[in-house]
């Protein structure tokens, strides 16, 4: 009786919030009946578990600004004073630095997800939209954090970074004062970016998460054959190849955040630094304006684009280069237009694209956070160039191009980039650069004129009308 | 998708693997290997920082009462043998204070010409090996103000401070060319006992850096036990949901 009592209370309770507020119907909408595709695999982990780091570093960040002063006098000693003074303040200052770098290593394997099986084509183009901005903020987000500890790394890091407006013609050296609020990095500096990075952009991030979710769940989501499960659905209107997110993607969610979370912990327990790539040994200490230190490299997940500034030059230049490669992903989805989403079903040609892109990235990341040396910086032109070839050839792969257009386009832009290493050769680099020029002409050979000499190589395959299991 | 996905993760494994950035000095440094469980270790390390070092370095970011418990020393043993900082009153600081000296940056600036660093985070800054070869590496150079130079830190602006234990080494060039440092006046210690104090310095100072340290790994076995646990749990728990799913 007693049990009956309560279900009916429970009931009643929940019919009176629905009667106010649509909670059953958001259950409904977003978990309990929100059809899911049944073939998801590893990939599809990371969505999830990008939510679940954006909560970690939210709670640890509360609690961390608890303890932190945003003063110039008072940053560095008040990091070292939760690391020691702090009940548990080490293992809170721990987590939140390493879910710095998780939430990049989660995003990047979530974005390539993406272009491996076209989650970004249509409809799901403003889902890849509010993604990129995701990214952006998040590296806005990164960025202005990685000031707070006032380490010599925060402010030489900053430094660099900050000063790269200053290459804008006309406005750049006023920008910079503008944004720094004084005319070096300075306590003013550090207050701004903490407002900005305890409040402003997390705002943003968050709404803009909401945005990602609510269009995601809008059409639904992509699977690893790209097939659209909504197409195939039975006298219900439930798709027969789909299941309800909860409880089926929530207990297997579940499995990915235990994994996830072995190998977060096993950093954050055995190996905090990761060997100076998370904690960068410079910023054990203080901040000094007046030296330099030897070698100034950004965190990891901004070496990629870091070797595309350094591959230009001219300063303004590469800095536009360095944003023009992160502004080009907003338009991958009217890059690629070719109707096949899924990599499975996509020629080789565009799978030997992606791969190298993949590549690509992270030696481009591994060569940013290396000292200049003439070997480094040729390969880091070489890649910056195959970076942007990689959108090219997306476009390019839309469809089965004719033989005299291919063999054209291939002439045209090796002759481009020809041109350009003809005026900067020397007796010297003669052999690195001419040697080097072979990286992005085979890149370019086997992934244009290949095709057309092996048609099989440049053609998709028949996609199936059902998932496969 | 098998290639991808094994291409992705060994390139990502190469990244994270690649050899650390090499910080510092041009003369390849001497591996030590410290054990900061090692508590005796740890307090002659304490009792050598505190009779050679605190006169000019401080710790400013750690407290006696901390070093005190995790070193396992009483209370008056931390005021008697590691405290000799007074306050303006002439009284010695309590065991709760910061562990900071009274030596004034202006003051050390004047004396040094650059005020003696503050050594809470040094060998996370540099590393163990860096500070277990510095220390072992002052050599006698008339043409310094004080007579002495080091060959992992040139022109280093400090004295050799553990003259008195280890002696006075000079810069020797052997036959094949390979500059090497030589003892030519011992001090109190043999060579390896200094070494052995050395290192005890070493594991004291890299303690100080992160006291955490001797938490965060014991810790750390449990949670992954746990985790390891959780996951098994979580796995069983999806295959019985996914039964129906075909």
């Amino acid at each position: 009786m007693a049990g009956n009592s309560a279900e009916k209370i429970q009931g009643g309770l929940l019919g009176w919030v629905d009667a106010r507020f649509p909670l059953s119907q958001l259950w409904n909408d977003h978990l309990a009946r929100y059809y899911t595709p049944k073939n998801f695999n590893f990939w599809y982990y990371f969505g999830s578990l990008a939510l679940l780091v954006l909560v970690l570093q939210i709670v640890t960040g509360i609690f961390l600004t608890m303890f932190y002063k945003p003063d110039a006098e008072l940053a560095f000693a008040s990091v070292e004073y939760i690391m020691r003074d702090v009940e548990w303040g080490w293992l809170i200052r721990y987590m939140h630095s390493t879910g710095a770098s998780f939430f990049f290593i989660v995003v990047y394997l979530h974005m390539f997800r993406a272009l491996l099986y076209g989650s970004y084509k249509r409809p799901r183009e403003l889902i890849w939209v509010f993604g990129v901005l995701i990214y952006v903020v998040l590296m806005a987000i990164a960025f202005m954090g990685y000031l707070l500890p006032w380490g010599q790394m925060s402010y030489w890091g900053a430094q660099v970074i900050v000063n790269l407006f200053a290459t804008i013609p006309y406005i750049g050296p006023e920008l910079v004062t503008w944004i720094r609020g004084d005319f070096l990095i300075s306590d003013a500096t550090l207050n701004r970016f903490f407002a900005l990075h305890v409040i402003a952009l997390p705002l943003v991030l968050l709404l803009l998460v909401v945005a990602h979710i609510i269009a995601l769940h809008e059409v639904g989501s992509n699977n690893p054959d790209g097939v659209e499960i909504k197409k195939n659905k039975d006298e219900n209107g439930v798709p027969v190849d789909g299941i309800p997110f909860h409880p089926y993607y929530t207990v297997k969610d579940l499995v990915g955040v235990g994994v996830f979370f072995i190998a977060f912990f096993a950093v954050v327990f055995f190996a905090p630094e990761m060997g100076g790539y998370f904690l960068e040994h410079a910023n054990f200490e203080p901040a000094d304006p007046l030296a330099t230190p030897e070698h100034i490299a950004p965190v990891w997940y901004f070496t990629s684009f870091y070797t595309v500034l350094r591959a230009v030059p001219d300063p303004f230049l590469g800095v536009v280069a360095m944003g023009a490669a992160v502004v080009i992903l907003f338009f991958v989805p009217w890059l690629d237009r070719n109707p096949v989403k899924s990599v499975r079903y996509r020629s080789l040609a565009h799978r030997i694209n992606l791969g190298v892109f993949a590549v690509t990235f992270i030696v481009l990341g591994y060569l940013g956070a290396q000292p200049v040396t003439a070997f480094f910086s040729e390969l880091g032109i070489r890649l910056s160039t195959m970076y942007f070839l990689f959108f090219w050839l997306l476009w390019f792969h839309s469809r089965e191009r004719s033989a005299v257009f291919s063999l054209l386009s291939f002439a045209v832009i090796v002759a481009l980039y020809t041109v350009y290493d003809l005026m900067r050769v020397g007796a010297a680099n003669e052999t690195l650069v001419m040697g080097m020029w072979l990286l992005p002409t085979a890149y370019l050979l086997v992934t244009m004129v290949v095709p057309v000499l092996s048609r099989s190589l440049g053609r998709d395959r028949p996609v199936p009308e059902r998932v496969t299991a | 998708m098998k290639p991808s996905i094994l291409l992705f993760l060994l390139a990502v494994v190469t990244l994270v693997t690649s050899s650390v950035q090499a910080a510092g000095p041009s003369v390849s440094l001497d591996s030590v290997k410290v054990d900061v469980d090692d508590r005796i270790s740890l307090q002659r390390g304490a009792r050598l920082f505190a009779n050679y070092c605190m006169g000019c370095h401080s710790l400013e970011y750690m407290r006696y009462n901390r070093v005190g418990r995790d070193l396992g020393l009483t209370e008056n043993q931390v005021i008697e043998s590691l405290i000799f900082t007074t306050d303006e009153d002439g009284e010695l600081v309590n065991p709760g204070s910061l562990m900071s000296n009274a030596m004034t940056p202006a003051y050390g600036d004047e004396a040094f010409g650059r005020a003696p660093p503050d050594l809470t985070l040094l060998t996370r800054v540099r590393s163990e090996d860096w500070l277990y070869t510095f220390l072992r590496s002052f050599y006698r150079d008339e043409s310094r103000p004080l007579g002495v130079n080091n060959a992992v830190f040139e022109n280093v602006g400090m004295p050799h401070p553990l003259w008195e234990l280890q002696g006075w080494q000079e810069k020797r060039e052997d036959a094949d060319g390979a500059v090497r440092l030589q003892v030519v006046e011992p001090g109190t210690m043999s060579g390896p006992e200094y070494d052995r104090a050395i290192r005890d310095l070493v594991a004291f100072l890299s303690y100080m850096a992160e006291p955490t340290q001797l938490d965060r790994q014991r810790i750390g076995i449990f949670a992954m036990l746990f985790l390891l646990i959780f996951v098994v749990l979580a796995y069983l728990l999806k295959k019985e949901y996914w039964k129906d799913v075909h």
